[in-house]
């Protein structure tokens, strides 16, 4: 066995204490499973993640003892730890990284919102057969973009047992952030069940985690609250379509615990400052079905970053982190006091909780929990919101809805489908720079897009006078039907990029949306897209089966997309939950009303019932996933390869 | 799918069947087993084999096994206490399965009222939350043995009504049909209230086995759970079977109620 304890190089700021393994409060790594003795190593709340920096980084899988709860389980850990080392590479460099295989089972490693070549992008079955037992896999490649990224295993549900961390890409040149410190805080779920449990637990019950349905006992408070017949015609209007609207989340706190970097809520991660200091805080949703609600009550942040690209500064109170996205903020403490990051799971069945103090052991009042939010019709794609607020929908310059406003649907009254009007665009053109070759339509544009496009940054070129071009090839009709795996099709589903989602709307603070994301440089590909492709998310929430446009990964065919070819995607969540949709090896541009500063994501979180639009530079030739981030929705079907050839 | 109920045929003196239910757990074991087994990783690949021959990226089509016994219960009217179980299970994938019922009494060492099904169930298209199954049905108790073709629907009706309708035919032009429905009622997430009905009817009287036509059976009862778990819960409750126009005289002649209210308590359990 390799696993020695003095391998760990952990940066402690501050004291450094050592502290036999006590429960919950010293969670962590306890030892690698075959060592015999006692552990001895305990971790505290101001262990820092093991940081690997250069060119060249050697990872190793192995399985490792962790408690967590009080009860020792095994882990997926790399370089025996939970999360991974922090792995910092620089924009420019080529990197290699030997990935070798000590576990009884085949593995991965996928870098989460990195442009690579597709065989180097960790997805078993589509860039590579995965790293067998024992194998070591060098990846090798030129890092061209900078951020806060993470990496994780795409091998079945090794994520869920801790097979993630942090990534960070300094940037080639000087960072136009200004900042003194720099946390990463790494969110995620962990649960003493084995994975494959859980999966077929919500196979068998789909509401196994969900012990906050409706009752007796609330059916008789909302009555008391909002009288005995509206309380009663909701409670049918759910029942009739056998959905609930307490299904926020699949998997719950009653089987997770929320970790920060790894810590549980009384092992109490804890950043370090000094008053008057700013500190970079970089937000990564490495969870396995967790969305959550990050705040530090007393601490306005100001947005910076998202998923790896810069975005001109918001400042907000709160915001919603995804599975699998990515938010850097920057917070300047003014008072030498100590502040809680507050990370409440969407359900609010659990929290991940941390500190930043002056000092170490200081710690703060940990706010109560929200109220427990409840589905509405709107999230289920019955009807639009009134108010959309901080959506310019004026400067929208693709008209996602309105060119696709004319395809058949099987099911639906359109009327109440009004988005399309809001978008002021005229049908069948729309504005675009005269000065970007049309892809593919004459000699000289013919080969542009089939080479990366490198991430926005100051230097991308601007964009010329905009012309009116032919409008993009309208989606294909998509023949949805209710049925074994399509438990809902909206009726009207709506733009909501400026709502902030259940349970955060009118709370009293400031919470980003999806529409206050500007990015803070153009875009590199000014081209329009030359064709649109709707996709509907959809599932049994009953039978827990998910897919796009009804079938699951095994029963549909790639999704292809044309070498250098500039499309629009167009999201529709018929289902009652939230996706986080993530498509490999390409940028999702969000269509956010932004204009040429739409937001670069690799990840989109698609709320109920929401109907959204991004574009994508089909640059990066091979075969890339593209499925929800949710892992057991992943792995239930909502799953697809996008073929660049 | 939620968890579904269903309720027993009435009591019977009945001759031991329990060598075909043992086979019958037995098999839904080993299938259970095999399940397990195969959702295990997949086995390791070599770097040089082509593209074809990768595992795909997701397994989205796993072989669950499930196993359910929604009533396991002793029934007392004070003197009388027999042991029910009523059971289903099934092993597959989300559009293949093979589904097992199995219910019965025992009492004083003789298992009665023992019907065994084995069926292949499917999802009907353009309906969300209902599945067909066709299949075979083995009656064995202390009457004559019976088989019967059957052919049915089980599922989530609107409004979370667990509803199973299947209909039966032998030889001889024997028709039968049974309805089962069930509902859970959430006193709190983990307490509760769960009524449930079961009727059977047939078209041709069958003495030996004493059916009579028509409307023959009604089981009801309402039963509260505890969760401990999700896969174990304690209950109390109340069950009332009754026997109607010619069973209930079949009933009555060979010494049986043909109206029997009992408390019942027993555990509900999953796997």
């Amino acid at each position: 066995m390799r696993y020695e304890n003095s391998a760990f190089s952990f940066k402690r700021a501050g004291l450094t204490r050592r502290r036999f393994v006590q429960g919950m409060v010293a969670a962590g790594v306890v030892a690698a499973v075959d060592l015999r003795s006692w552990p001895v190593l305990a971790l505290d709340s101001l262990r820092q993640q093991e940081i690997l920096r250069g060119k060249h980084f050697e990872l190793t899988l192995e399985e490792v003892a962790v408690n967590y709860t009080g009860r020792r389980r095994i882990a997926t850990a790399v370089n025996g730890s939970v999360p991974g080392p922090e792995l910092h590479w620089r924009e420019g460099d080529t990197v290699t990284i030997a990935v070798t295989n000590r576990l009884r089972e085949p593995t991965s490693i996928h870098w989460h919102g990195v442009r690579v070549p597709a065989a180097m992008d960790g997805v078993p079955g589509l860039s590579f057969p995965g790293i067998a037992p024992g194998e070591t896999f060098v990846y090798r490649f030129p890092v061209l973009q900078h951020g806060t990224y993470w990496y994780h295993s795409h091998s079945r549900f090794q994520e869920q047992t801790g097979h993630y961390g942090p990534l960070i890409i300094e940037p080639a040149g000087a960072d136009p952030l200004q900042y003194d410190r720099d946390y990463v805080v790494l969110l995620s779920d962990w649960t003493d069940e084995n994975p494959e449990t859980v999966f077929a637990n919500l196979k068998q019950q789909s509401d196994y985690y969900n012990f906050h349905q409706p009752t007796v006992g609330t059916f008789i408070s909302d009555a008391r609250k909002s009288g005995f017949r509206p309380t009663l015609a909701e409670r049918l209007r759910w029942g009739a379509m056998n959905m609930s609207p307490a299904d926020i989340l699949d998997v719950s706190g009653a089987t997770y615990t929320y970790l920060m970097n790894g810590a549980t809520p009384a092992a109490n991660w804890t950043g370090l400052f000094h008053a008057g200091e700013r500190v970079r805080l970089r937000f990564i949703n490495g969870s396995s079905m967790s969305i959550f609600d990050v705040r530090i009550p007393g601490l306005p942040m100001t947005v910076v970053q998202a998923d790896g690209n810069d975005v001109d500064p918001v400042t907000i109170d709160e915001f919603r982190i995804s599975v699998a996205e990515t938010y850097d903020v920057i917070v300047a403490p003014q008072a030498a006091r100590a502040y809680t990051i507050f990370v409440q799971a969407e359900d609010r069945t659990g929290f991940a909780r941390g500190t930043l103090a002056p000092a170490p052991g200081m710690t703060a009042p940990i706010p109560p929990m929200d109220p427990r939010p409840r589905l509405t019709m709107v999230d289920m794609g019955m009807g639009a919101m009134n108010s959309t607020p901080g959506m310019k929908m004026e400067d929208h310059t693709a008209p996602a809805a309105a060119s696709s406003m004319n395809m058949p649907r099987m099911i639906g009254d359109m009327a109440g489908m009004d988005m399309g009007e809001s978008l002021r665009s005229e049908p069948g053109s729309m504005r675009a720079p005269a000065a970007s070759p049309n892809g593919g339509q004459n000699g000289a544009g013919r080969d542009f897009g089939a080479t990366p496009f490198p991430q926005p940054n100051p230097n991308t070129p601007l964009a010329g006078a905009p012309a009116i071009v032919a409008a993009p090839q309208p989606p294909e009709p998509i023949a949805l039907r209710l049925g074994p795996e399509v438990d809902n099709v909206a009726q009207s589903p709506s733009e909501r990029l400026g709502d902030p989602g259940i349970g955060l709307r009118d709370n009293g603070r400031r919470v980003l949306t999806y529409a206050d994301l500007r990015a803070r440089y153009r875009g590199a590909d000014p081209r329009p897209p030359e064709r649109e492709i709707e996709l509907h998310l959809t599932g049994n929430m009953e039978r827990f089966i998910w897919g796009f446009n009804g079938r699951k990964f095994s029963e549909a065919e790639p999704l292809r997309l044309r070498l250098g070819e500039r499309v629009r995607i167009i999201l529709v969540n018929d289902t009652m939950m939230a996706h986080p949709i993530h498509l490999h090896g390409l940028w999702s541009e969000l269509e956010n009303g932004h204009g040429d500063r739409r937001p670069y994501k690799h990840t989109i979180n698609v709320k109920p019932g929401e109907r959204l639009s991004y574009l994508v530079s089909a640059d990066t030739p091979g075969r890339w996933a593209y499925h929800c981030h949710l892992l057991y929705h992943m792995e239930s079907g909502m799953f697809r390869e996008v073929v660049v050839a | 799918m939620r968890g579904r109920a269903r309720v027993c045929a009435q009591a019977r003196p009945g001759r031991s069947a329990f060598a075909c239910l043992a086979i019958l757990l037995a098999a839904i074991a080993t299938a259970v087993g095999a399940a397990r087994a195969q959702t295990a990783p997949p086995t390791p690949q070599s770097g040089s084999q082509p593209a074809s021959s990768w595992n795909p990226p997701v397994m989205d089509d796993p072989i669950i096994a499930h196993i359910l016994f929604d009533q396991l219960e002793g029934r007392t009217n004070g003197p009388d206490t027999e042991l029910r179980w009523d059971g289903q299970g099934w092993i597959g994938t989300d559009w293949n399965k093979l589904w097992f019922k199995s219910e019965g009494f025992f009492e004083r060492g003789r298992m009665t009222d023992g019907i065994q099904e084995m069926l292949y169930d499917r999802p009907i298209p353009f309906l969300r939350y209902f599945d067909w199954q066709a299949g075979l049905r083995y009656d064995g108790d202390s009457g004559p043995p019976r088989y019967w073709g059957a052919l049915g629907i089980e599922g989530l009706a609107p409004e979370f009504f667990d509803f199973e309708a299947t209909l039966y035919a032998r030889d001889a032009g024997h028709f039968a049909a049974r309805v089962v429905g069930s509902y859970d009622i959430l006193i709190t997430n983990r307490l509760i209230a769960q009524p449930e009905a079961e009727m059977l009817f047939y078209t041709k009287a069958d003495p030996a086995r004493a059916v009579g036509t028509g409307f023959s059976e009604l089981d009801a009862g309402l039963r509260i759970r505890y969760e401990i778990s999700r896969k174990f819960a304690p209950y109390l409750g109340f069950a009332y079977t009754g026997a109607f126009g010619e069973t209930a005289d079949f009933t009555r002649n060979e010494g049986g109620l043909a109206v029997d209210p009992r408390f019942v308590f027993g555990t509900r359990v999953w796997y």
